[in-house]
């Protein structure tokens, strides 16, 4: 008798070695199937993909500077990346990560340089309140979800836009210095992020990215609110049903969603460029976020790695153009090819049926 | 000079909602099927790029727009086999395309014409002029003569109008769009009617994107979308996911794109131009929150089905 629970235990402990492998295997996939068609590109225009992968894989990873750089890049996708997963365990899409990524951007600048603080007043204050404005530009989204049932998916991609002109007219306007550039004045040496190597622009930034993964996932699998978010995800009406909240819960899953994205913004500002210049576009943050995200099944872990993948690929792709002469828009092909391919999911499911038919059918016939 | 000016500003209007009421008609049959499609941006940059490059090989910019055409149905083609055959998330998928958007158009930039930014000048469609109506006063300035996207949109309205609500195959569109089961359960084929409705959805998103390259201007500029596929899908939003809503709301958002370019001309700072370019926007955001109107999707719209 208790060797054959001994056995169960066994046997389970097997199963979710399984799963978790399992769970592996699509992102593992999708990535190999990525760099497959990115290198099919290159060979279409007679380049050289092993080579052009062998300096993204140097420029990463050849010296401590590249690595650092690498961690630089990573930094914004790591928010971005969370602000998705996060959003996404309540059910809803934030695809709003550009816009939120702006205005922290903007918000965490005017604390920066419009304050005159000690550091250990001035820092948070500049952190926080970007992350906050972020975070209400967010949550608005959420409330109109939760009070009249408007796809969030449709007003933050609309607010997305208002954020970039709403930011361009500030940082041309109101909120610009002296001189010819259209940016805002410098933030103050006290709101500054501080760098972490001696070299190089990498910076407590990338420790606020891992602290905001752990607090991710102390959030969703240690609190009750998280218990509340990720059961509001799987069933909102059961949800209901049980006492959740689930208005509460969507607004209060886009807020911490937009001080996530927002994060990455403020990041930007107080680490790297230490003042806000005129957007004339999207950087695209938000958008890999979603990559990154999905790459990483929403898991704070997962998403931390996703990032830093899309990390290397972006720093790696500057290089690849110069010394491979590979257009560096290969990356953002190779990005697409693996958001198609997680999201197509199914087809594995529609394989592995189609197999087991097969399979079955063979062993009729025996 | 200020009957000149609103007669001009009048005329930008139309030559700028042009793009948007072809890509927000392709959104209105897209979504009336049940699929969302957010990728209407990236088709119309991909198609932008391929208009281009049709003329240019070619010398003949009619060919630039079938090409543009063509390719918009086949990047919808995809959208439609992800989001229908392989039930992805549509808002993913449709993702996933405007990203391969942005890269393939430059990617394919630097590799013909070796530069970044934008292609040389090609032979852009010529434009049209109405008889009778251009020597017709004021109305002839407004109207008379237009690049041929201006009549093709307003042409296609009024088609998609009557295809979508007074032929059988637009009440099985919007059928399936609404309650795909029900419809099923009377010999719908589900699957078909979507296949079709987003292809041609890509078919309409490759025209706007044409009228962008090889209308508007002569040439592809990196990323020269610039959101307006987004534009789009907030006017077929905007417009209660109709053809004649979508083309009011198109006007309305190509009026005050004119006014933003009219006031950057003429100097005028009396509102900064950021506000007019966000006006569209935030006039969505409005009607979708009830504060104007009402605007309800089609009650499937965005979810995949799966056959009984």
């Amino acid at each position: 008798m208790a060797s054959n629970d001994k056995l169960m235990a066994e046997k389970k402990e097997e199963n979710r070695y399984y799963k978790w492998l399992a769970s592996m295997i699509i992102p593992v996939l999708a990535v190999i199937t990525g760099l497959a068609v990115g290198a099919l590109f290159m060979l279409a225009i007679g380049r050289d993909p092993v080579q052009a992968y062998i300096v993204l894989f140097n420029s990463a990873f050849g010296s401590l500077n590249g690595f650092a750089e690498t961690l630089v890049n990573t930094t914004p996708l790591i928010f971005t990346g969370l602000a998705v997963a996060f959003a996404f365990r309540t059910g809803l899409f934030n695809i709003g990560g550009d816009g939120q990524f702006l205005i922290g951007y903007i918000a965490s600048t005017w604390f920066g340089y419009f304050f005159q603080l000690p550091l250990f007043i001035h820092l948070p204050l500049a952190l926080l309140g970007g992350m906050i404005a972020a975070g209400l530009w967010g949550g608005f989204a959420g409330l109109l979800k939760a009070k009249l049932g408007v796809h969030e998916v449709i007003t933050t991609i609309m607010m997305n836009y208002i954020a970039l002109y709403f930011v361009s007219y500030l940082t041309g306007g109101p909120l610009k210095a002296s001189g010819f550039m259209p940016a805002t004045p410098k933030i103050a040496d006290t709101a500054k992020l501080m760098r972490l190597l001696p070299f190089g622009r990498l910076n407590a930034g990338f420790i606020v990215a891992l602290v905001a993964a752990y607090i991710v996932y102390y959030i969703l699998w240690k609190t009750t609110l998280g218990y509340e978010i990720r059961a509001v995800g799987l069933n909102p009406d059961a949800a209901e049903y049980g006492g959740i909240k689930a208005a509460r819960n969507m607004i209060l899953a886009m807020f911490i969603s937009g001080c996530l994205a927002g994060l990455a913004g403020v990041t930007q500002s107080l680490g790297l460029e230490f003042r806000a210049y005129q957007p004339f576009g999207f950087i695209g943050y938000g958008f890999t976020g979603i990559a990154v995200a999905l790459l990483g099944k929403n898991h704070p872990a997962g998403v931390v790695l996703g990032a830093f993948l899309f990390g290397i690929l972006q720093r790696g792709s500057m290089l690849m153009q110069s010394i491979a002469d590979v257009p560096k828009e290969v990356i953002e092909i190779i990005q697409a090819i693996i958001i198609l391919f997680v999201a197509a999911e199914y087809l594995f499911t529609l394989l592995s049926n189609k197999i087991k038919k097969y399979r079955k059918e063979a062993a009729d016939a025996n | 000079m200020l009957i000149n000016n609103i007669i001009s500003l009048l005329n930008t209007s139309l030559r700028m909602a042009a793009p948007l009421i072809l890509a927000a008609l392709g959104g209105v049959f897209s979504e009336r099927s049940g699929v969302i499609n957010i990728a209407l941006e990236g088709i119309m940059l991909i198609s932008a790029f391929m208009a281009m490059a049709g003329s240019y090989l070619t010398g003949n910019p009619w060919f630039g727009v079938l090409t543009a055409v063509f390719f918009g149905g086949l990047v919808a083609a995809v959208h439609a086999f992800v989001s229908i055959h392989l039930k992805a998330n549509q808002v993913v998928s449709g993702t996933a395309i405007n990203i391969f958007a942005a890269g393939v158009t430059s990617f394919m930039l630097r590799v013909m014409f070796e530069s970044a930014g934008q292609s040389p000048s090609v032979t852009k469609v010529k434009d049209w002029t109405l008889p009778v109506i251009n020597d017709i006063p004021i109305l002839g300035d407004i109207l008379g003569k237009h690049t041929p996207f201006v009549y093709i949109s307003l042409v296609l309205v009024v088609f998609s109008y009557w295809l979508l609500f007074k032929t059988p195959f637009g009440l099985r569109v919007r059928s399936v769009g609404e309650h795909p089961a029900a419809a099923d359960s009377v010999g719908i084929n589900v699957y078909k009617i979507r296949y079709i409705a987003v292809i041609m959805s890509g078919l309409f998103a490759g025209l706007a994107g044409a009228s962008l390259s090889i209308g508007l201007l002569d040439l592809f500029v990196e990323n020269m979308t610039s959101g307006r596929g987004f534009i789009a899908l907030a006017a077929m939003i905007f417009g209660k996911w109709t053809p004649q809503g979508a083309l009011l709301a198109a006007l309305l958002f190509g009026f005050a794109d004119a006014l933003q370019m009219l006031a950057q001309t003429m100097g005028l700072s009396f509102i900064p131009r950021q506000f007019l370019l966000m006006a569209p926007y935030i006039l969505t955001i409005l009607a979708l929150a009830g504060v104007i109107g009402s605007a309800n999707p089609p009650a499937a719209d965005g979810e995949s089905y799966e056959k009984e």
